[in-house]
């Protein structure tokens, strides 16, 4: 235990331990990829699988966002509502004669926007998280109508629906920035130091400050992202649709987003939890939503059951997290 | 086993043959104890020894190996089952304390064994068998007071007069007096007597040597998880305690190589007239390179609290930090850090350590800054080899620096903190009771760690509870009383250190000195 050389075999093993925990729920995103195969016969079709991560693409963006903020010890229930000015954002800059790509950072300047003043409340004012982003959850959405004078609007020449629309090799578009960004998230979460702060902030927040972590960065940090992220993920379902509504988009996005990253075993306290499981999390809820479509359960069966499966599947987690070590 | 201090009475618990394994790891290897009505049977080991455990089958939350078994009276108690141990008269006094702050004492008291006719809480029945509760164990609150309002050491009162609601035969108390002051402690001391007086038995778990002394009718001792031995009252002694639990002789516990100040040094931290307008007033102090300044004081006399305002931790109202001659008061723990002040905090796991991170990233928090390639990115070489050399340097036991901290004991989880601490190459450290909680043989590598640190002209601060400890490590004391320096000890003046003189400065007046308190010193 002396040597580094000796310290790197015990080291790998701990690498592939903690990598079976991040890919906990990963046996049941197969198990229900295979059952629902069973059921209607082309779930597993190479058409219909690029369909599931095209649907799947959005909420990985937003859970991606959620897991920095969670594992702070926080959550953020605005982003929803944050897409919608977004997207917002991306239809009416997308519409500017010759400016219409600038749709893209516009719509992901108003996210950071937003995520930043979230986080200004949460780290200088001291507010908790919960009410500063229930308050703006409310308070974002009302922007997002006013932007658009509480219409639809439209774009039906929009200069970036490739990205919506279109694929690479078979690959949509969407899928792709989805893919970006989570290895963005696990690079920023594993590789620099802000990373290792912010697991430090959610595992024990004061103990952070003690250390000389600046907290107040760390927390505006994250809101920021998850802003960011919103951001994106606003683009990408105007870039989807060609339009954008500021009442009816992005509604409940939060909850799917929230539950990918519980299913992906993040700690709702802090400290505890890894990006690959939250990318695992949002493909379940896709997987189950497409799946239940394809054998024909009715709309109002579908959500009982989604919500039925997320509560078992945590349940299951839970259970053997327990068996083995302390969580 | 002897039991001479208690005739041939009937015992009321014994435990026979108790092993426990957790999966590969065997916690407790064929242990026995018993237990006499009216006796306190201590319970010593170093952390890890396997106490715990052995209390947590006592208390029915562990399932004891195959072949163990737990009788009250001469009947065995289903194994595993905690209302069944609670209904034989097994009661535990948990560290962490569960009561409701927001309820009354008399609330708490039948908490989850609320007094109802027809499902309607008898408030007042509740409160009337209360009260000869709270009066056969001489307390001074009413039941009606909420435990908000209590201190930590009334809390536990409030627990035991619980136990005793439920007709507690044998109480279990692990370390009850770990965050208590010296008078609380007094007042749980009279409540054991009461209690031993009503034949009840007592199994206490503690590190401190004087308590054993003091209380114990007998103490056994467990060493990785096996029994050791019992020592009765009269054969209790220092030495032959330590080295029952470390299996070897402890010949130095206390080290002490460094030069003491001599008066030629220069100051390296200079404190003055350090105020929060509430707990600390005016403190004024000075360190030397390569001394150990000792502060001792009561519980609450404003010690912590101090450290914290000279580490930036809290706001201070008025006062002024200077290390070297130049002012460098910090406004947060990062501004001292960066002046090479650092503080090591007295609630490791609440306030120092990380326990989902792993070794590694724990002992290598502060200077994660400082090894970053350009942009922050995380310089993981640099990372294992800080960790490696604190593995090796302070002898934490552990695998590799890999595994997350909340997996190892007290003692090592210390040396992970003070790792992080030493990785700035501090130039002034402050301890807080950088000792509690930790077994006897990381004790004395502590103390070692803290001599290296003043021979390598660091100044360090220590501030403890345990009066051997700032004896046997300071080279002078200071004496905290009420949130002012009450005094301070210089041997090379002509004051001597002593607990007598320490005592007598805390307290602000000369008490009646404990007889069992002086036996301690020989440790």
């Amino acid at each position: 235990m002396s040597a580094a050389t000796d310290a790197a075999k015990p080291r790998n093993s701990q690498q592939i331990k903690s990598l079976i925990m991040a890919l906990g729920m990963l046996p049941v995103l197969i198990i229900l990829g295979i059952a629902f195969e069973l059921l209607t016969g082309n779930f597993l079709s190479i058409n219909n699988l690029s369909i599931v991560t095209q649907q799947a693409a959005i909420n990985v963006v937003l859970a991606a966002g959620m897991t920095f903020v969670i594992l702070t010890g926080g959550i953020d229930l605005s982003v929803g509502a944050i897409l919608a000015s977004s997207a917002m954002a991306a239809i009416i800059m997308s519409l500017v004669p010759g400016f219409g790509l600038l749709g893209i950072p516009a719509g992901m300047a108003v996210g950071l926007l937003f995520g930043l003043a979230n986080g200004f409340f949460i780290a200088y004012l001291g507010l908790p998280p919960f009410i500063v982003t229930l308050g703006s959850l409310t308070a974002v959405r009302g922007m997002a109508r006013l932007m658009g004078d509480d219409t639809t609007v439209f774009n039906a020449d929009l200069p970036f629906a490739v990205i919506g629309n279109g694929s690479l090799f078979g690959v949509p578009y969407l899928a792709l920035i989805a893919l970006a960004v989570i290895l963005v998230s696990w690079f920023i979460l594993r590789r620099t130091v802000l990373g290792t702060w912010i697991y430090a902030v959610g595992g024990n927040k004061e103990a952070a400050r003690l250390t000389g972590i600046k907290v107040s960065l760390v927390l505006l940090f994250v809101y920021g992202i998850s802003g960011l992220m919103a951001g994106i993920g606003g683009f990408m379902s105007a870039a989807r649709l060609y339009a954008a509504n500021g009442l009816q988009l992005g509604q409940g996005y939060e909850l799917d987003a929230i539950a990918a990253v519980i299913l992906g075993g993040t700690s709702l306290v802090g400290g505890v939890g890894s990006i690959w499981g939250t990318l695992i999390g949002a493909l379940i809820i896709a997987v189950l939503s497409n799946g239940l479509i394809l054998t024909g359960v009715s709309d109002i069966w579908q959500f009982i059951i989604k919500g039925l499966v997320i509560i078992a599947a945590v349940a299951l987690d839970r259970y053997r997290l327990s068996g083995g070590a302390r969580t | 086993m002897s039991a001479s201090t208690t005739g041939h009475a009937q015992p009321v618990l014994e435990m026979r043959r108790i092993s426990k394994t957790f999966g590969p790891v065997r916690a407790l290897e064929n242990v026995s104890l018993t237990a006499y009505p009216g006796e306190v049977h201590a319970l010593m080991g170093e952390n890890g020894a396997g106490k715990s455990t052995l209390m947590k089958i006592l208390s029915g939350a562990y399932v004891p190996d195959a072949g163990g078994e737990v009788l009250v009276n001469g009947e065995p108690v289903p194994a595993g089952d905690p209302k069944a141990a609670k209904q034989r008269g097994i009661a535990v006094i948990y560290q962490e304390l569960s009561l409701a702050p927001n309820l009354t004492v008399a609330q708490n008291i039948f908490l989850g064994n609320e007094r109802s006719s027809r499902g309607l809480v008898r408030s007042g029945a509740m409160r009337q068998e209360a009260k000869p509760l709270i009066d056969q164990l001489g307390l001074d609150f009413g039941v009606d007071t909420l435990v908000s309002r209590l201190s930590l050491g009334e809390r536990q009162l409030v627990e035991i007069a619980r136990a005793l609601s439920t007709n507690a035969r044998i109480i279990v108390m692990d370390e009850p007096t770990t965050s208590l002051s010296s008078r609380e402690t007094e007042k749980l001391f009279e409540v054991i007597a009461r209690l031993k007086s009503e034949g009840i038995a007592i199994l206490y778990i503690s590190h401190r040597m004087e308590e054993i002394y003091r209380l114990s009718d007998r103490c056994s001792v467990l060493r990785d998880g096996t029994y050791v031995g019992t020592l009765d009252r009269d054969e209790l002694n220092a030495e032959r305690l330590v080295s029952m639990m470390v299996g070897r002789d402890v010949s130095s516990f206390y080290t002490k190589d460094h030069k003491p100040h001599d008066g030629a040094r220069e100051v390296a931290l200079s404190v003055q007239g350090m105020s929060d307008g509430d707990l600390v007033h005016d403190c004024s102090f000075e360190v030397h390179r390569g001394e150990v300044l000792g502060i001792a004081g009561l519980v609450g006399s404003g010690r912590t609290e101090l450290a914290r305002l000279i580490y930036g931790a809290d706001k201070a109202t008025s006062g002024v930090v200077r290390l070297n001659g130049v002012d460098v008061t910090p406004r947060s723990p990062a501004d001292a850090l960066k002046h090479g002040i650092v503080y090591l905090t007295e609630d490791r796991k609440g306030l120092g350590l990380f326990l989902d991170m792993t070794i590694s990233d724990n002992v290598n928090l502060c200077v994660l800054g400082e090894d970053a390639y350009g942009g922050g990115l995380r310089n993981f070489d640099a990372a294992d080899r800080r960790a490696d050399k604190a593995l090796e340097t302070l002898g934490i036991k552990a695998p590799n620096a890999d595994i997350t901290v909340g997996a190892l004991s007290g003692g090592n989880q210390q040396k992970v903190l003070l790792a992080r601490l030493l990785e700035l190459g501090p130039k002034v450290i402050l301890l807080d009771e950088p000792t509690r909680g930790v077994d006897v043989g990381a004790k004395s590598e502590i103390y070692r760690l803290i001599d290296q640190l003043a021979s390598q002209g660091l100044a360090v601060v220590m501030i403890s509870s345990e009066l051997p400890e700032v004896i046997g490590v300071s080279d002078r004391v200071l004496v905290m009383r009420e949130g002012t320096i009450a005094g301070e000890l210089r041997p090379e003046g002509g004051q001597p250190i002593s607990q007598e003189a320490i005592m007598a400065l805390s307290v602000g007046q000369v008490e009646r000195k404990p007889a069992a308190a002086r036996a301690a010193h020989a440790v």
